[in-house]
Formats: structure tokens, sequence, C-alpha cells
């Protein structure tokens, strides 16, 4: 998968649980700062990506995804 | 200090009849049932297959997004203090939240939101289980997100009474702001319960009409045919203010809450005291309480659900507490049963009876129990001079609640 696949992934997970408009989606973004995720929220996304991507995030890890971008590199390295 | 005067300047509902106030009022005044069959494939099993369900759903209302971590109860209470809220002139106001309270209560509470994680729990494992959840199940949670809606910071609170914790609600929010605590507060029920297990529950006690066949008509206060109550969903939400600060902004007032009482009977878990004698009581402390005239009480919406006892129950308290002149509403033989929301509803079709010098109807009473010895608006709406009114609410554990309403 490339790292344009999975974000378009992750936006449509971030539209589905929060309500984030996919254009607002890039790399650079912070899940909290710029995209307004709250922490129960990234529970659910965090849950949603597991699933759609095949891979484990386990929860000492979500600490250090504060970007969009911090997602796709951990998600593009396991899967 | 001499004890402020609490009045009513707003009113906000979703229920059964309508989606709003203003629709629910003409529905009740029109004599229409809000009890339809349920037609979902879950209710083929159930002794019961009939309920109140609402008019207009929460997702006509909110987004998809806000509902996903709100359970219904917690919807109906944003979308009905909403409503209230605007409709007192509070939207955009610059109103101290130090000084604004909230009393919202739920009978049940989250337990749609339990049954459905508990499904996801045993189907996929624990991880699935929504992050949402304990705030979604929380049984302060209406109260808790009408308080984060509005900017309450003088407290939220989350009476439970059962079927009398919208009255009692109401109750609350008068001692809070006769104690000087806030100068606005929120109050009022919501309920959602309208799923299998709930109904089941209510079946087994043998509590639920199963006229199955005609669901408009199964609701039946005070009729010799009643065969219990109605399950019906929805929220209610008034905004009580104290007199001298609605004044001050040139706020409308539709009524005053002049007064409550509250009492329990320490009797049976369930059943009702054999003699009324706590619901006696709440009614005698209310009417102390306000400070009006039995005679200008003319007009009571009854807590009647239409099952056999009770109805005749009440009946025969309020002939000793109030006497022979009043003349009743059962506004339950339209909306169904609202359970926690019961309470706040009904205060709200008191309060409104009082504004349009109305008596709402009760429909279905064809044939009246012999023991109904009091006057009701039978079929149709009654015109009438409404100085007071009473509203009553008794719940599961004994509770009984009393309110008083007056013209302004």
């Amino acid at each position: 998968m490339t790292r344009d696949e999975i974000t378009t992934g992750l936006a449509e997970i971030l539209e589905e649980v929060a309500g984030v408009n996919p254009d607002d989606v890039a790399e650079g973004k912070s899940f909290t700062d710029d995209l307004d995720v709250d922490s129960l929220s990234m529970v659910e996304v965090v849950v949603a990506a597991e699933e759609k991507f095949g891979v484990k995030i386990p929860d000492n890890e979500v600490q250090n995804l504060k970007t969009v971008g911090d997602a796709v590199s951990y998600i593009a390295a396991q899967s | 200090m001499s004890r402020p005067d609490v009045v009513v300047t707003g009113l906000g509902a979703t229920t059964p009849l309508g989606g709003d106030v203003a629709s629910t009022w003409d529905a009740m005044l029109a004599g229409r049932s809000g009890v339809s069959a349920l037609t979902q494939e879950w209710a083929e099993q159930l002794p019961v297959r009939i309920a109140a369900q609402l008019a207009v759903e929460p997702s006509e209302v909110l987004d998809r997004v806000r509902l996903r971590r709100l359970d219904r109860s917690e919807a109906i209470a944003i979308i009905a203090a909403q409503q209230a809220w605007a409709d007192a002139g509070l939207a955009g106001s610059d109103l101290d939240g130090e000084r604004l309270a909230v009393s919202v209560g739920s009978g049940i509470g989250g337990a749609t939101t339990l049954l459905a994680q508990d499904d996801i729990l045993e189907a996929s494992g624990p991880r699935r289980v929504s992050p949402h959840t304990i705030p979604m199940l929380m049984p302060n949670g209406p109260a808790a997100w009408v308080g984060l809606e509005l900017g309450a910071k003088a407290g939220v609170h989350s009476v439970a009474s059962a079927c009398a914790t919208g009255a009692e609600a109401i109750a609350l929010g008068l001692d809070i702001i006769r104690s000087g605590r806030a100068d606005v507060v929120v109050a009022g029920g919501t309920e959602a319960v309208i799923h299998p297990l709930p109904i089941a529950g209510f079946s087994s006690m043998r509590a639920m009409s199963t006229r199955n066949d005609d669901p408009e008509r199964a609701s039946r206060p005070w009729d010799r045919g009643r065969d219990g109550f109605v399950l019906g969903e929805g929220a209610g939400i008034v905004v009580l203010e104290r007199a001298e600060h609605a004044a001050a902004r040139g706020a409308r007032v539709y009524a005053r809450l002049a007064g409550a009482g509250i009492t329990s009977d320490a009797y049976d878990i369930v059943q009702p005291h054999a003699e009324g004698e706590g619901a006696i009581r709440a009614i005698a402390k209310a009417i102390a309480d306000a400070d009006v005239a039995k005679r200008d009480i003319v007009h009571v919406n009854a807590h009647a659900t239409s099952t056999p006892i009770g109805d005749m129950l009440e009946i025969g308290g309020l002939h000793k507490a109030l006497g022979d002149h009043p003349v009743l509403s059962a506004t339950k033989s339209m909306t169904g049963h609202l359970l926690g929301a019961a309470g706040a509803l009904e205060s709200i079709a008191t309060i409104l009876a009082i504004r349009d010098s109305v008596v709402p109807p009760t429909i279905n009473l064809d044939d009246p129990d012999p023991g109904l010895t009091l006057d009701v608006a039978a079929h149709k709406a009654r015109h009438m001079e409404i100085p007071a009114a009473l509203n009553n609410a008794f719940g599961f554990g004994g509770h009984n609640v009393a309110l008083v309403f007056a013209r302004p």
C-alpha cells in the first residue's frame, strides 16, 4: 500500500468516526490540534485502522501518533 | 428574605405526537394517539407489540457524528433542551453560567446502549466496545450533556425516581432557585427504552397493555377495558427562572411553578400504597407549598397510566386531597407512558392548559370505570378558565410527586 492509499483510508475512517472533512486530511495534520479528534474518538480511529489495514497498534504506540503522517508511517511499517 | 417566586419561561419537547412542543400540543388538543404497532423484527416474539415511538427521529435534528456518542435518551434531552432554551429567549444570551443549573433525569437511562454494546462484546470481543459506552449509559448522561450544551456551571443534577423522575426533577429545580443556588434551572426528563428487554421486563410484571391489534385504543386510563400502560419515548424540558430575573430581562412567562410536594410510600417496591396515602400527602404538601386556594386548582393532569389498580387509587387520592371540583386529563391516553419523561411532558401540558384555558382530552374513555367519580374531559378538549392546575407523577419505588402551576 502506498502512503497516499493509507492516507485516503485514514481519511475515510476520520470522516466516519469524527466527521472530519476528507479534504482536510493530510500527512502534516495533527489529529487533536488540526482535525479536532478527541481522545475517545482517537480510540475509535485506532480500532478501525487496525481492522482496515490488518495491523496492530498497541495503546503505548498511540501517544506517538500525533499527526496523520505518524500514523501512515506506523501502518506502512507494519503492513 | 422572602421566598422568591419561580416562573416557567421556556418549553421544549420531542414526543410521540410531535418533534416540538407546538406540534405535540396541537395533537393533544385534537385527541390524536401517538401509539402504533412495533413493526421491528425483534417485536414479533414479544407479548407486547405496540409502543408510542418518537414522531421525529433524532437523526433529523442532530448530525450523524454527534449521535454516535449519544444514547437516544441523551440525544432527545439535548434536542428538547435546545428548544426550551431558544423558547425562553436565552439562545445567544450572556447569562452567567455560574447562575445556571440543570436538573434532568431518566427513569431507566442508557439501557439500550448497554444492551447494544453487550451484543458487540459477545460477538467481537472487548476491544470493539465503543469508548463512548460509559458516558452514553451513565444515568447522569442526559443532565451532563444538557449542561455542556448550555454552559451550566451551578451544578447538573440527575434525579432518578422511575416514573416520577420528570416531575421530581422540576421540583428539584424549584428548590434550587428558592435556595438561591441558581437563577435559571433547565429541568425535565427523558426516556428512550423501546427495546425488547425493557418491554419483556415490564410485560413480565403484567404492567403493560397487550391490545396489540388496536394500538391507538390501547392506552385508556379510567376506562373499564384498560389493561396496562403503553410504553412511550420522548423528552420534556422546561426553563425555570427566578421571577425577578425573568422580569428584569423582559422574558415571556408561561406560568408560575407555585409549589411542589414530594413523598415516599415506604410500603412496597412497586405496588402503590393501598389507600394512596403517599400520593394524598404529596398533593396536600404541594397545595400547602403553593399557597394557592384549593378551589382555584380546577384542573389536574393525572398520572393515570391505564393500569387497573393505579388509575383508581389516584382518583381516591384526588378526592381526599383536593375535593370533587377539578376537571381531569390523562394525556397518557395519547402519548403513552414516557416513564422518566412523563412528569415533565405532563407538566408542559399542564402549563399550556393554564395558558390556553383548555383542558386536553382523555381519549379512549368509552366506558368509564364506575370508580371514576371526578369530571374528565373525555374525547374532546374542554375550554375553561384555569387559574391553577396540578400535575401528579408516581413511580416504582413508592415515589409521589405533585406540582402546582398557576397563572403568572
